[in-house]
């Protein structure tokens, strides 16, 4: 036997004992779901001032409207639903929208190794965000801080610049907008760059937006991250069937009666508008919107329809956890957490390939 | 199996890209059921007129029908459901399986929102059968012979349920059994009743698998008809610039 023939009876032995799962993707959701929700309560109930599990369940059920008696401590209640909960709801979300948006550009792109924020969004977001910082006047909108606001706005513009520079969705590949997406991510990073050197004092903020983190979460963002992001993620999941088309490249998709030009440009506006929404919420949060939907497609195979959901309910859970584990190691940024964690489990996933796992 | 083939009739067709004339008033009509096999060099617009067919190039002149109904009129999902194209190569961003594969073939007929029914898992159970690749269902479309790849999309293609299957040059790279496998699937496919149109630059495996044989020259059609009319020594002579002799199924 040769060493290939062992690396492929390796795979092969790890195929059987992803086989239950990959025929009931179902199992998988729901295995998620229980981890999400744990993840949640759990997030919720640990800090720096631990509320009891059952007051935090408590907490969260008389929230979510059942007819619970009151016996927790007032201050309980202000941790948990001030403090915590619109956090872990933002890491949530934020984890979700960035795993969906991940599938969408790898589908698009036709490319395992894209990641949301492949086209420029997040030079964008972060200028947008360090113009936020540097401004010396404090506007609110709607109760939300200006470099979210700038953020969005700065992610928004450089995808808007890509897709006017690189021609359009339809008659240019997605090749060249790639390509127009590294040109434009690169200058918004120089002007990055110049806006960190003319900071002085404010360099910290403007370095913590560009690690990730959820530190600065509240209820306002939160209200209004979240339809953007659920809604753009829904009306992608919607398109699943399009993104599947895709898979075998333009002409087949053609062929199966997708209509390229639009579906493209559809699915990029709303990849696009998750990834901005999660930016601004949360800063620079690498590695989600790579590892996630890489692990789910390893296990249940590349199908959108079934890829989309698991890994929005996966990517939610991860972000959760990350985002504690952020918390208890003293308020880190998220994001060193993510790619502290997502890293390794890269590169272990580079192992098996050449293993003989086929990605 | 049995379906009903689909009617293609092609008037005047013409397409200019610039100063250049790709294809030049072309007539060409292909009955229900009926197996017909594109030939000529390279560049004589046999691919030109298989995109124009499947709506992938707007042709700039004469009109194409299916079944009497002008492709122009048809909405691109409608065209899918009619005409299934085997792609000419598989280059998969993500490991999949066979069988993943075969029902990306059914996407014109799934419903956006709900996915594949009962129904779509029938169809490519019927394709996988058809074509016999159940062996190789379960395996990675990456790890297969390009013989078995292009079963693979020819089951993909019966999966779509199109009653005009239409293939360029399914036959290059694969040897010479699996290109009479995959010739020899392509009759039992129009035996089935549906109508088949391929390109093929090889001229004695055309001649040999195919009633009839459609000749084209720098955009114009030279020849349509039986094998052994359209191949004559004297045109291959001339189409081809080579000595006859280097097909010797004709010499």
């Amino acid at each position: 036997m040769t060493t290939q023939d062992l690396a492929r009876e390796r795979a092969q032995v790890h195929h059987h004992s992803f086989e239950a799962l990959r025929q009931r993707p179902v199992v998988l959701g729901l295995l998620g779901l229980a981890v999400l929700v744990t993840a949640v309560v759990a997030g919720v109930a640990m800090g720096t001032v631990a509320v009891p599990v059952a007051d935090t369940v408590a907490i969260l059920a008389q929230r979510l409207g059942l007819d619970v008696p009151a016996t927790w401590a007032a201050s309980s209640e202000t941790i948990v639903v001030t403090l915590r909960l619109p956090r872990v709801l933002t890491a949530l979300i934020v984890g979700l929208g960035l795993s969906v948006a991940g599938v969408t550009f790898q589908g698009l792109l036709r490319n395992p190794l894209a990641d949301p924020y492949v086209l420029g969004t997040a030079s964008g977001a972060a200028l947008g965000a360090a113009i936020g910082v540097l401004l010396p006047i404090q506007i609110a909108w709607l109760g939300l801080g200006l470099t979210n606001v700038l953020a969005f706005v700065g992610a928004l513009a450089a995808i808007a610049i890509v897709y006017r520079v690189a021609g359009g969705g339809g008659r240019s590949t997605m090749t060249s907008i790639l390509l127009t997406g590294y040109a434009v991510g690169s200058m918004l990073a120089a002007g990055l760059s110049l806006a960190m050197y003319l900071s002085g004092a404010q360099l910290r903020q403007i370095f913590f937006y560009l690690l990730g983190s959820l530190n600065g979460a509240d209820w306002q963002s939160l209200l209004i991250g979240l339809p953007i992001i659920a809604g753009g993620s829904l009306l992608i999941l919607a398109r699943a069937r399009s993104i599947n088309g895709l898979l075998l490249g333009d002409d087949t998709a053609l062929h199966l009666g997708v209509d390229v030009r639009r579906e493209r440009a559809f699915l990029l506006a709303l990849a696009s508008l998750v990834t901005a929404a999660a930016v601004a919420l949360a800063g620079l949060i690498g590695f989600v919107g790579l590892v996630v939907p890489h692990i789910v497609r390893l296990v249940v195979g590349p199908n959108a329809r079934v890829v989309l959901p698991l890994s929005a309910i996966w990517g939610g859970a991860f972000l959760v956890v990350a985002d504690l584990g952020a918390r208890l190691a003293g308020e880190l940024p998220v994001g060193i957490i993510t790619v502290v964690i997502g890293a390794p489990v890269f590169v272990l996933l580079l192992r098996r390939y050449r293993a003989g796992y086929q990605l | 199996m049995n379906a009903r083939g689909l009617r293609v009739d092609i008037e005047g067709l013409g397409l200019r890209y610039g100063q250049a004339d790709v294809l030049v008033d072309i007539d060409l009509h292909i009955e229900a059921g009926e197996r017909l096999c594109l030939v000529g060099p390279n560049g004589a617009g046999k691919s030109s007129i298989l995109r124009c067919l499947t709506g992938l190039t707007e042709p700039t002149a004469g009109t194409i029908a299916l079944d009497g109904e002008l492709l122009a009129g048809i909405d691109r999902s409608a065209v899918a459901q009619a005409i299934s194209v085997v792609p000419s190569q598989v280059d998969l961003p993500f490991s999949m399986r066979v069988e993943e594969v075969v029902r990306l073939g059914r996407i014109p007929h799934e419903n956006p929102f709900t996915g594949a029914t009962a129904e779509d898992h029938a169809a490519v159970d019927i394709a996988i059968a058809r074509v016999g690749i159940d062996k190789l269902r379960g395996r990675d479309v990456r790890q297969l012979s390009m013989g078995e790849r292009q079963l693979v999309l020819v089951a993909m293609a019966v999966a779509q349920g199109g009653r005009l299957i239409v293939l360029d040059e399914p036959t290059v790279h694969l040897d010479l059994r699996h290109q009479v496998e995959v010739l020899e699937l392509l009759g039992r496919l129009s035996d089935d009743g549906l109508t088949v149109l391929a390109v093929l630059h090889d001229l004695p495996l055309a001649a040999h698998f195919f009633p009839r044989l459609v000749l084209l020259d720098e955009g114009r059609l030279v020849a349509d008809g039986a094998p052994s009319s359209v191949l004559s020594p004297e045109r291959i002579s001339e189409v081809y610039e080579v000595d006859p002799r280097f097909v010797p199924a004709l010499a």
